[in-house]
């Protein structure tokens, strides 16, 4: 069971409290009658399913109810951070500096 | 009865006697024997039957690693189980065990017939031997094989047990609690940390408990074990957990402890769990678990009394039971001249040491020499004899070129083997560590961790008690450290070390054909080193595909102490080395577990939640019958005195049509929508325009999903400009409101909108039938129900028997209706009120059942029963209930892509089968002709059919490509016995004009 820290609650909480909610970063077109078959098409069914770095959504569903992103290694499963829903997708640096602060942590 | 119990040697309590049976033979035991070394002081060795070929077997471990020893255990009461292993299970008075796998009887089993046969079990037998006819293989092969192999047989009856489980953090956690793990939790104890230390046998001591004669720091080692279990047990921050196997290690040192608590009474405490789960997040963790002995492969290394060398200096050291009479000792490895040594001086004849090295440390031999133990050095073992217990050995000289010389038989009544020992690494590799071959230890090691997590002593390949205490000590302070506690490790001095070295055994040379040669791998699932080379002779090279071809490693012991010598084996028939070759993947549970324990409190009342409305306690009252919707108990139907549920449904149905029924909807999901952008809000949600809708009225509302396809509808009150009562489906509830709040959330932050959730705040009572009005008018204050006032579709706050009611004037039965939400609290108060008024109308409760037959005689539809996922809202006739001018709602987009408006996608309709008497089965397969030959093409199902007794025949809603232009055609719906004629129609059948809902 992971430990899953809610970027709301400030905290560690284990997995069962949180739903999983697919990819992030894929926004809602504003006006979806203006794109065409395949555009639409890619945005309800193609996601990147990469090996490594995943960018997702997770919601805090028996916890304070909120949608919030986060930054997880589909090989190791482990977390590198995760950030509030609407933040911009974090850099390079900024995930790297947000995982070694972890690991510095005792 | 021989006693081979050796005075002044071991650790069991000789002054109490345990009796216990095996296989209706009563045996004495002590206490702190197990049954494997219960049953070897008195003689016993063979106790079990193999999984494939019935070959008679013994024990061959003195651990948790038994592949061999498994027999079938009565604990009293009920309480059985298959399969447990003897060299776990402590004996207690009334103990009742028998061996399994055999017939009639244990010494003369039909079923070993298989063994004389095995040539025709070889790898793959189930794919190559009963291809032909194949007509047999399902009523003949398969029921034959499976009731021939197998082990002990499963209990049929209910597990008495209970089974309990709990949550834990700790700073350390220290899995196993030999010299390793005793020093990492002594350090990790003294520095200050919360320490749990578990250890999956009765006593903690690992190897310390068969090695007496070693000491440590000057005390001779128990008298150090005693002192150590004093000073931990003398920490408050150390928890010790003894019968506890760390069975499974996850991501972010998350641990699951199995804790074995009644299995060892003879009187199990009244309402004492069997077994507890822990579920274990440390900071730290220390994996100290040892390493387990490799059998050698040579040809009858299976018989009864062939045996490892270390088991049997346990049996010597921990039970003070001699393992035979005259033994021989075949090894690789030095740790079985220490097995040799012990032996002898216990006064066992040792009738020789086999080593099959060319060089041994010259300090073994002296030693052997000086207990005038013939040595054999360089020779191997080709061959054993004996029917239910080794008889003898047949010894061979292999010259220095490889060369296997004149065979010499030497009688014996056990054979001891070592072919080196293997680090348990099971639990490091669970959480992905990798793993790195040590070419001069032959043995993979720990690699590169994913967790914080040590490995220490014979677990990561250091042997040796001072190599052990030294680990230990270092990990222990040093996952302490980690952990934010200052530790500065202890320093052990040992005397009396084992000689240690020694290589891995291939298969042993011989001068008889390797191809016949019964020389077992893994012991459990019968798989010889021949079917492993006959695997990768038929192709088989990645170790993975070899281990599932041949089962080699699959059994229940998961290949403890197989798996190396299989990668040998098929190392050397692939010629390439181990790790080219690798290594299968361990996965949990470390030793096998019982349901009991993972299944917890959750059996039972207990196994899920049951939702239960303000209301169910009457229906339980009133004689309902029950079912289950999603969580939910609902009322089925309330049958009366000897009437079944098609009488009840029918008597039911009619009381609605005819006067008046009363349903309890409480489970409807409510979810209340709020705030100045809630009608926009809407707009988006749902298909249907809402802007113009005026409070105090309701809408059938159709809920998609972006794909365009049907999730959920409900009827949906405005009450306010700012405010709607939102109903979905019972089950779709959660789904629904998860739904909302991601769009809420994520895609129109700036929307002021607040969701909430209102299921459980409500009691709805449907009160459905042409007196529906007549009832109520009385018991409500503030609204005026005159049909001009208050019409079909209308909504309004205001009172009824006095307390605050949402009545709602909607219909899921085509009838004059009502939904009455009033404060959770009150539910049954007003449904007992009313109830009690409806007697003059011959009011009638009615179930689920009911309310199904009703609404699906008015061609209403039920999200999930008849709408699968793949429905747009026009395939299921709701293309109504689409606000056409609006400019997006959620699923708008994909409505118009070409797959969505194609001619012949499934639609929704009615079925009229031509015999009325026939009712469909709900999820038949319809065909257009019935005499097309099979496969037939399918155009669609049966989604609902019930008997309409309004109607007096049966009614069915289905799906069906182009259903709606095939109105008047006749489809067909072939069963097993028959083909069912039906003619498609449209979905409503009783009351096409609605007159009846403004009744």
């Amino acid at each position: 069971m992971l430990l899953i820290r809610c970027p709301y609650c400030e905290a560690e909480r284990p997995e069962v409290e949180f739903t999983y909610a697919g990819e992030a970063h894929i926004a809602r077109p504003a006006d979806p009658s203006a794109l065409s078959d395949d555009d639409w098409r890619d945005f309800l069914f193609i996601r990147t399913n990469p090996r490594g770095r995943h960018f997702e959504r997770w919601r805090h569903m028996h916890g304070c109810g909120r949608f919030f992103n986060a930054v997880r290694d589909t090989v190791t499963d482990k977390f590198a951070m995760t950030y509030k829903a609407g933040a911009p997708r974090p850099s390079d640096e900024e995930i790297a500096l947000a995982a070694s602060v972890k690991e510095a942590r005792p | 009865m021989t006693n081979f119990r050796i005075a002044g040697k071991g650790r069991v309590n000789r002054s109490r006697q345990i009796r216990f049976t095996f296989d209706g033979v009563d045996y004495a035991g002590c206490e702190g024997d197990t049954l494997a070394s219960a049953l070897l002081a008195n003689g016993v060795h063979l106790v079990g039957r193999s999984f494939k070929y019935h070959r008679p077997r013994g024990v061959l471990t003195a651990g948790s690693e038994e592949p061999n020893a498994l027999v079938g255990t009565d604990r009293g009461n009920g309480r059985s189980e298959p399969n447990t292993r003897a060299t776990v299970l402590e004996v207690f008075d009334g103990l009742k065990t028998e061996s399994q796998n055999r017939w009639p009887s244990l010494t003369r089993d039909i079923g070993a017939v298989n063994d004389a046969l095995s040539m025709l079990f070889s790898a793959g037998f189930y794919y190559k031997t009963f291809m032909w006819p194949k007509s047999f293989w399902d009523k003949v092969y398969e029921p034959v094989i499976r009731n021939a192999a197998g082990l002990g047989k499963a209990p049929t009856a209910p597990d008495p047990d209970t089974y309990a489980s709990r949550f834990a953090h700790c700073d350390v956690l220290v899995v196993g609690g030999g010299a390793a793990g005793l020093a990492a939790a002594l350090e990790a104890g003294r520095s200050g940390a919360s320490v749990i230390l578990c250890d999956e046998q009765a006593e903690l001591g690992g190897s310390l408990l068969s090695e007496p004669a070693a000491e440590i720091n000057g005390q001779l080692a128990w008298d150090w074990l005693e002192d150590a279990n004093a000073a931990l047990a003398a920490m408050p921050n150390v928890t010790v957990l003894p019968r506890t196997t760390a069975i499974g290690y996850y991501h972010q040192n998350f641990v699951g402890l199995c804790q074995r608590l009644t299995d060892h009474l003879a009187i199990v405490p009244e309402g004492a769990p069997r077994e507890r789960m822990w579920k274990l997040r440390a900071k730290q963790v220390v994996l100290a678990q040892g390493a387990i002995e490799k059998p050698l492969v040579f040809a009858g290394n299976d018989r009864p009394g062939v045996m490892l060398a270390g088991a049997a200096r346990t049996y010597l050291n921990r039970y003070g039971v001699k393992v035979g009479n005259r033994v021989v000792v075949v090894t690789t490895h030095d740790s079985a001249w220490h097995a040799a040594f012990d032996l002898a001086q216990a006064g066992v004849e040792v009738a020789a040491i086999v080593d099959v090295r060319g060089t041994v440390p010259s300090q073994l031999a002296a030693a052997a020499d000086a207990l005038r133990i013939r040595t054999l050095i360089g020779w191997t073992v080709t061959g054993t004899k004996g029917r239910l217990r080794v008889s003898s050995v047949r010894v061979n000289p292999v010259t220095n070129g490889g060369k296997v010389g004149a065979a010499e038989t030497i009688a014996c009544d056990a054979l001891l083997m070592s072919g080196g020992w293997t680090p348990s690494v099971h639990l490091f590799s669970h959480t992905q560590g990798s793993l790195t071959w040590n070419e001069d230890g032959q043995m993979f090691l720990p690699g590169r961790g994913m967790e914080e997590c040590r490995l220490a002593g014979a677990g990561k390949g250091r042997f040796g008690l001072k190599a052990a205490f030294e680990d230990g000590a270092a990990a222990g302070a040093a996952a302490a450290a980690d952990a934010g506690f200052g530790a500065e490790p202890a320093v052990y001095h040992v005397e009396g070390e084992l000689s240690f070295t020694g290589v891995t055994g291939r298969e042993l040379p011989t001068d008889r054909d390797p191809g016949h040669a019964k020389a077992f791998v893994d012991f459990q699932n019968d798989v010889m080193a021949k079917d492993i080379r006959l695997a990768v002779r038929e192709g088989f090279k990645s170790i993975e595909h070899i281990k599932r071809y041949t089962t080699t490693g699959m059994a229940t012991d998961q290949g403890k102490t197989s798996n190396i010598n299989g990668l040998a084996v098929a190392s050397d028939a692939l010629k390439r080395p181990i790790p080219a070759v690798g290594l299968t993947t361990f996965r949990p549970p470390y030793t096998p577990t019982s349901f009991g324990t993972f299944a917890g409190y959750n059996k039972g009342a207990l196994f899920e939640v049951t939702r239960k409305t303000p209301i169910d306690a009457w229906a339980e009252e009133n004689g309902a019958a029950f079912e289950p919707v999603s969580l939910w108990r609902r009322a089925w139907y309330f049958p009366q005195v000897g009437e079944d549920m098609h009488a009840a449904v029918a008597r039911e149905c009619k009381a609605v049509r005819s006067s008046l029924g009363i349903f309890d909807a409480s489970t409807l999901g409510k979810i209340e929508i709020v705030g100045p952008d809630a009608a926009e809000f809407m707009n988006r949600m749902y298909t249907n325009a809402w802007t113009k809708l005026a409070p105090g009225r309701c809408r059938y509302g159709l809920l998609l999903g972006e794909d365009g396809f049907i999730r959920d509808d409900g009827v949906i009150g405005r009450l306010a400009h700012d405010r709607f009562h939102v109903t979905t489906s019972t089950g779709g509830a959660a789904r629904v409101l998860n739904m909302m709040e991601d769009y809420l959330q994520t895609e129109w932050p700036d929307l002021k909108v607040w969701l909430t959730s209102t299921t459980e705040q409500w009691s709805v009572i449907a009160l459905q039938g042409p007196n529906a009005r007549k009832l109520i008018e009385p018991f409500v204050e503030g609204i005026d129900l005159s049909e001009g006032a208050f019409p079909h579709m209308a909504v309004a706050t205001g009172k009824i028997c006095g307390v605050p009611t949402r009545l709602f004037r909607v219909s899921f039965t085509g009838e004059l209706g009502f939904e009455i939400n009033v404060p959770a609290r009150y539910g049954r108060a007003v449904w007992e009120r009313l109830f009690e008024a409806g007697q003059r109308f011959g009011i009638t409760p009615y179930g689920t059942e009911t309310m199904h037959v009703l609404r699906a005689e008015k061609g209403y539809i039920i999200v999930g029963q008849d709408t699968d996922g793949t429905l747009t809202p026009d395939d299921a006739g709701l293309g109504w209930a689409i606000g056409k001018t609006k400019p997006d709602f959620v699923g708008k987009r994909s409505l118009s892509r070409p797959d969505m408006l194609a001619k012949d996608r499934k639609q929704l309709v009615g079925l009229l089968t031509t015999d009325p008497k026939t009712v469909l089965e709900e999820g038949a397969q319809i065909v257009l002709d019935p005499n097309q030959p099979v496969p037939m093409k399918m155009v669609g199902h049966v989604t609902s059919s019930y008997w309409s007794a309004e109607l007096g025949r049966s009614i069915a809603l289905a799906v069906i490509q182009g259903g709606r232009s095939l109105q008047g055609q006749t489809v067909h719906v072939p069963m097993p016995d028959t083909v069912h004629a039906a003619t498609i129609t449209g979905m409503v059948f009783v009351d096409p004009e609605n007159t009846r809902l403004s009744a």
